[in-house]
């Protein structure tokens, strides 16, 4: 590469460390390794055999697993580059990236921090000093009371001017607490006291402020580019408006809205009328550049604008002073939704930026070429209200990368998911009208949840929201109570189950016939397609379990006979109270092509996959043996179900030489009934109970995190806690059991010893 | 170039006619009458011969197998499912055993028989039906037991019982108990192959009563299910008569007393699954026990093999139900070897026996079949092709269509008998593997000759259309009217013609239904009936069961009358 404008004397960089991990560490390299940059890697214990250790020149160890002894370890980050001789750290997202400390020691230390300058990363960082920048230099902020009169009188006639409805808000303090949305004058008094109040209970300082309360906001976000020689321009917006969790999880660029079908499992696109003007845009643009310019940016940031889809005006939110984030403890990226669409890499910007050279182009030389999307994949399990899910990548097939279609992933198959980071999987980022398919499976993940998502109506008819999710939740996750929903997901599993059922006697027959081909004997004939009976057709049970997403019930169990037909298709037909129905599977269904692919993965990891199609209907079967079941996913059109299959035999701990004397009854089960058990993989944080103490149904008992997250263990039932044996800080498996609840009879309680 | 491709192009053709060169040719006229009403008699045959078997699969009825189901138990089909190979084939035997055989029905005999493959060995499985009269045994109980042992004798097969039986059915204990292919033989027979080194291996998934308790005791390995399986001489009601011990029949026999205390079973099971999986399992480890190279090795099975060219299902309409209309035999032939290549021996000579070479499934075989009654040349070339096939270890297969040898005084001049000897000769003494199928009748010394029952075949099957008799019934009608006759006539008694129709009319009756395929299948004269469309894989699975695990013999013939 050639040597930009202003290379103040240092020197260019040729070795790049990347400060990071996974998919963003890879997509840094990617980029480095393109302009001939060499690459350092740094993980933590738990990122040994990543991929982003494997896909650097070299790779340095930073510390055990937990990101505050690794990733977040400035000083073992900078004598990493030192020793390799890196003369640069890209710090990615996340992490240390918005670390003002960090940039700072690097500038010090004498190694090129690629991001923003130390003192704007300082100033955006504080909230309320941003906004007072922000407001000096004309950028629109949320109308609001930010006054220290805190006169009851003074604080209605300001809520007035702000105009109903009107958020109260204590100065200090977070999480929603105090908060009050006001819809009224009449309200507000009331309001404005318990608000107070709250705060001084909660915080020890009664201040309050005002602001304006949007009921329908859209969530925009604004990317600006600045260089270090004064100019900034800035590249188009996204919408991030659909959230879970506070995070984003499906995005688009620009602010247009995209509608997309499923098809199988493959995503079509439909462009919608574009509901942000050129106007409006160019407004936006030119506030998040004045924005940027009035903290001397330069590097990458997102400035991000709350818009009253009401009233159609945008305000300053807060600037992310990097390649966009979303929360500090993510390391999310949106960019890829905005390079599909201006056609640049980033990435590469930043290193240029950073070695002094001047932006490529001018604010009119900005290209806008059609729009992009991007759904990202988690490990996660929905219908758990999006706990995190840990475990190791079984199966992982993503999409055929393309010019169109960009998959940011830091994973490979079998590698696992663990609890120390951030769940997310994958990012599929599709530009223009393909299509894609991506399929995860092995660990439970949104991807059910993006596809009910994404064929939810008002998505499609752009109403797009922040409470989007919230809103319609009663929509996308199916609850139990909907008894006709849990119907029809009862018809289509079932349906599903069959196929499952055809595709596993098959698999079978098949894998048999495999181990004996080729023999140089005549046993093969044994194992022939159909199986040989005389005089009747084979036939053999099946029971599967129906992993249940519709409701809270548990796996409910099928059961199925299967019959080989000599014409080689099977009938299948389920037990239901005792009657069968059947489908016929022809041979057509089941004789596929997938056979191929089940040799393929079958080997490797214990996986297969069945790809067939009924009419038009794409299906797509996958098997993964975990422990002692087969686990079977099924997708066919937005539908997707999941299974599993014991294999093998599930024998009670009694021991052979101790048998007889002892009932064999359900008390041999793992866990005895009224036992909670670790809802995910966790370190226990607080533990808000002892043994013997009463409880009653929902009072919480501990508290747990995991994936940055915090969650309660509440008690099922009331009654007395017992066998509690956790301590704060104690390391806890999925499904470990915590804690019993022993019931209490009547007015006599009796007191657990 | 063009001179060697050219010379490709004729290799290719000349290649091209070698192979064609023993592919029969289809001369199945299916447009004639009689095509059309052999598949209609067929189909109403084998539309019989599936009720039949949906009968018996049925086992003891709805009440038995309801009471079997509420003890944790599967019927003894379900549990060989489960013990073979997952999606292999089972070659069941003697399935209509038993067939309104008794006054009370006794669906396959009480107990079922037959060949599966367990961690890719073939095995011989013996089932007691515990929803059949209590799993006891009837006579031809112990028949099917011990040709079943004979089976696996023969083939080198392990053996595995699923033992489930209240032992000997009292009231017939004259049947059943004291001749020498009776009970006793069942044990007999297991110490033999246990010294001949074929594994016998005893599930104990229920009742194991009296002599019944000798299998487990005298397998080489068994296991036992807690609370299901018991073993004892005595049962407690016997007990407390005779010694006036009151005891549970688990406490007694159970699962817990033979695996820990008495020994006398090795493996204690959980439930019935678990003694399955640990059946498997035992059979697992004999495979693994480095034997030196399996026998069936050194014969020689081609790795691919092509189906025949002509449908199979069309056996069902080549089969004359009308024993008087002869049918080629190569037409049957051509259906069920493979590429329906069949190189024939001594075509001209002898028309009414076709010989030759052939393979089943990539397995060599040679294929004796009838077209017309013997005769003294069809004899001579029989016996030539049977020693050609045992100097070179290829199996028989025999398929009998057969009225008898030649009568008449210019075939008794040409010594047809001693003909015939050196047939029933060669027969007997070839030490390959056999196979019979009578397709059609099978009668009198053509019986013999064709290694029927009597010439220990290793398999025998009937078509549902065939017949099995000395002679026909009409021939038979005719002789012992001439007899009775004459008795008659010794006693001065008149016999009128309806008189003598009426004689004749009881014979023919008594023949036609002795001479049925369900009374020879019910009596264990053969080894099942099956629809004439699964002739090549029950074939090619009986050669495979024959020649697997067991290494060549040589023959050693007897003194041929020349």
């Amino acid at each position: 590469p050639e040597t930009g404008g202003g290379g103040v004397g240092k020197k260019m960089i040729e070795k790049i460390l990347i400060a990071n991990r996974g998919e963003i560490a890879c997509r840094v390299m990617r980029t480095a390794k393109r302009l001939g940059i060499r690459t350092v890697a740094v993980y933590s214990d738990a990122d040994r055999d990543s991929l982003h250790v494997k896909f650097a020149d070299e790779a340095v160890r930073i510390g055990p697993p937990p990101a505050k002894l690794s990733y977040l370890k400035a000083d073992s980050i900078l004598q990493a580059a030192k020793m390799t001789g890196a003369q640069a750290i890209h710090p990615g997202y996340g992490f240390l990236s918005e670390n003002a400390e960090f940039a700072q020691l690097c500038e010090d230390e004498g190694v090129s921090f690629i991001g923003p300058p130390p003192s704007a990363i300082r100033n955006m960082g504080d909230k309320s000093a941003s906004k007072r920048i922000m407001g000096e230099a004309g950028v629109p902020l949320v109308p609001g009371y930010h006054g220290n009169d805190q006169d009851i009188d003074l604080m209605k006639s300001e809520a007035e001017k702000i105009g109903y409805p009107v958020l109260i808000k204590p100065t200090h303090g977070g999480g929603g607490k105090g908060m009050r949305i006001v819809q009224n004058q009449n309200e507000f008094v009331e309001s404005f006291l318990a608000a107070r109040r709250e705060a001084a209970a909660s915080f020890g300082v009664d201040t309050i402020l005002l602001e304006k309360y949007i009921t329908r906001p859209r969530h925009i976000e604004v990317q600006v580019f600045g260089d270090k020689h004064g100019n900034v321009i800035y590249l188009y917006e996204r919408d991030c408006s659909v959230q879970r969790r506070h995070q984003k999880i499906i995005e688009e660029a620009p602010a247009v809205t995209i509608a997309f079908y499923i098809l199988g499992s493959n995503f079509q696109f439909l462009l919608l009328q574009p509901n942000v003007t050129d106007d409006f845009r160019s407004q936006m643009g030119q506030a998040a550049v004045a924005a940027a310019k009035a903290v001397g940016y330069y590097n990458a940031g997102t400035v991000e604008f709350i818009v009253d889809t009401l009233s159609g005006q945008f305000y300053f939110m807060e600037m992310n002073t990097r390649l966009q984030v979303v929360s500090p403890s993510s390391e999310n990226v949106e960019h890829p939704v905005t390079e599909m669409i201006v056609g640049q890499d980033l990435v590469e910007w930043q290193i240029r930026v950073a070695n002094g050279e001047a932006l490529p182009i001018v604010q009119s030389e900005v290209p806008l070429s059609g729009h992009a999307f991007e759904a990202r994949i988690y490990a996660e399990n929905v219908p758990k209200g999006f706990l995190p899910a840990t475990g190791v990548l079984h199966h992982y097939r993503p999409v055929p990368a393309s010019e169109t279609v960009r998959v940011e992933t830091g994973v490979e198959q079998g590698d696992a998911v663990s609890m120390h980071y951030d769940p997310m999987i994958a990012k599929l980022v599709v530009w223009g009208e393909n299509r894609a398919a991506a399929l995860v499976a092995g660990l439970p993940t949104n991807i059910n949840f993006l596809f009910k998502l994404a064929n939810h109506g008002a998505f499609e008819s752009a109403q797009v929201e922040t409470h989007f999710i919230e809103h319609h939740k009663n929509e996308l996750f199916s609850d139990s109570t909907n008894s006709e929903l849990m119907e029809e997901g009862y018809k289509s599993a079932t349906r599903s189950a069959m196929f499952v059922a055809a595709c596993l006697s098959k698999m079978e027959i098949n894998k048999a016939k495999r181990i004996h081909q080729g023999e140089r004997s005549s046993l093969s004939i044994w194992y022939s397609d159909p199986p040989f009976r005389v005089n009747y057709c084979a036939n053999h049970d099946l029971e599967l379990e129906w992993e249940n997403d519709y409701s809270t019930g548990g796996p409910m169990p099928m059961k199925f006979l299967i019959t080989y037909q000599q014409d080689g298709s099977s009938v299948i037909e389920i037990h239901l109270n005792r009657s069968l129905s059947g489908v016929r599977a022809q041979p057509s269904v089941c004789a596929c092509n997938s056979i191929l692919s089940l040799s393929l993965f079958a080997h490797s990891l214990y996986s297969c996959l069945f790809l067939f199609f009924e009419d038009v209907v794409l299906y797509s079967l996958m098997c993964i043996w975990q422990d002692k079941s087969k686990k079977i996913h099924i997708w066919h059109g937005s539908q997707y179900h999941h299974f599993s299959q014991k294999i093998g035999l599930e024998l009670s701990s009694e021991d052979e030489s101790e048998t007889g004397n002892q009932p064999a009854t359900s008390e041999t089960a793992s866990h005895g009934p009224g036992t909670v058990v670790a809802p995910m993989a966790g370190v226990v944080v607080k533990v808000l109970a002892k043994n013997g103490d009463k409880v009653e149904a929902g009072q919480p008992v501990l508290v747990m995190e995991a994936m940055k997250m915090e969650h309660v263990v509440k008690a099922p039932s009331s009654g007395f806690v017992h066998g509690l044996q956790v301590a704060p800080g104690q390391q806890l498996s999925d499904g470990s059991a915590l804690f019993t609840i022993k019931r209490y009879w009547g007015s006599t309680e009796m007191v657990v010893p | 170039a063009n001179s060697s491709s050219l010379w490709r192009k004729s290799a290719s053709i000349l290649q091209r006619r070698e192979m064609c060169l023993g592919v029969l040719p289809d001369h199945v006229d299916r447009s004639s009458d009689a095509f059309t009403r052999n598949s209609e008699l067929m189909q109403d045959l084998l539309t019989q011969l599936h009720s039949n078997i949906a009968k018996v699969l049925a086992g003891g009825g709805p009440e038995a197998v309801k009471r079997n189901r509420s003890r944790n138990k599967l019927l003894p089909r379900e549990r060989i499912e489960r013990l073979i190979d997952a999606g292999s084939s089972f070659l069941e035997l003697s399935q209509l055993a038993g067939h309104d055989l008794y006054e009370d029905p006794l669906p396959s005999g009480g107990i079922i028989t037959g060949i599966g493959p367990v961690h890719g060995r073939l095995c011989m499985f013996v089932a007691n039906d515990p929803t059949v009269k209590g799993g006891t045994y009837y006579p031809i109980t112990v028949k099917k037991h011990l040709r079943a042992q004979e089976i696996a004798s023969q083939c080198n097969l392990p053996c595995l019982y699923l033992v489930d039986s209240g032992g000997a059915f009292l009231p017939k204990q004259a049947e059943v108990f004291p001749d020498k292919e009776n009970f006793g033989r069942i044990f007999y027979n297991q110490a033999i192959m246990s010294a001949q080194g074929i594994p016998q291996i005893a599930l104990v998934l229920g009742s194991c009563t009296a002599g019944g308790a000798y299998i487990p005791a005298m397998a080489d390995e068994s296991v036992m299910v807690k609370g299901n399986g018991t073993i004892f001489l005595a049962g407690p009601p016997l007990v407390k008569a005779a010694t006036g011990e009151e005891i549970s029949a688990e406490d007694l026999g159970g699962a817990k007393v033979h695996c820990k205390i008495s020994g006398v079973s090795d493996y204690f099971a959980q439930d019935e699954l678990h003694a399955l999986a640990t059946g498997r399992n035992i059979v697992k480890n004999l495979y693994m026990a480095g034997q030196k190279e399996a026998p069936g090795v050194m014969h020689y099975v081609a790795a691919e093999h092509k189906e025949p060219l002509y449908d199979v299902n069309e056996l069902r309409s080549i089969a004359s139900i009308d024993l008087k209309q002869q049918f080629d035999i190569r037409s049957v032939i051509a259906r069920i070897v493979d590429g329906s290549e069949f190189d024939e021996f001594k075509k001209l000579y002898g028309t009414t026996l076709v010989a030759g070479f052939a393979r089943i499934y990539g397995q060599s075989v040679g294929i004796l079949g009838n077209n017309g009654v013997l005769f003294n040349e069809s004899a001579l070339k029989g016996t030539h092709f049977i020693e050609l096939c045992t100097q070179r270890n290829i199996p028989l297969v025999f398929l009998q269509n057969i009225t008898g040898f030649m009568v008449g005084s210019k075939a008794e001049a040409n010594g047809i008998a001693k003909s015939g000897a050196k047939m029933v000769m060669a027969v007997s003494c070839a030490k390959v593997p056999k196979i019979t199928i009578v397709v059609g009748g099978s009668f009198g010394a053509g019986n013999y000759a064709m290694c029927g029952r009597a010439y220990s075949p290793n398999f025998m099957f009937f078509w549902p259309n065939a017949r099995i008799s000395v002679m026909g019934g009409a021939q038979a009608a005719g002789v012992l009217a001439d007899v009775e006759r004459g008795s008659k006539k010794k006693r001065g008694i008149q016999w009128t013609s309806e008189e003598e129709a009426a004689f004749k009319a009881k014979v023919e009756a008594a023949y036609d239904r002795e001479g049925s395929p369900y009374y020879s299948t019910a009596r264990l004269w053969d080894d099942g009936i099956i629809d004439p469309a699964d002739t090549r894989k029950v074939i090619g699975l009986c050669i495979s069961a024959s020649t697997m695990n067991r290494a060549p013999e040589e023959t050693k013939f007897g003194v041929f009358r020349m």
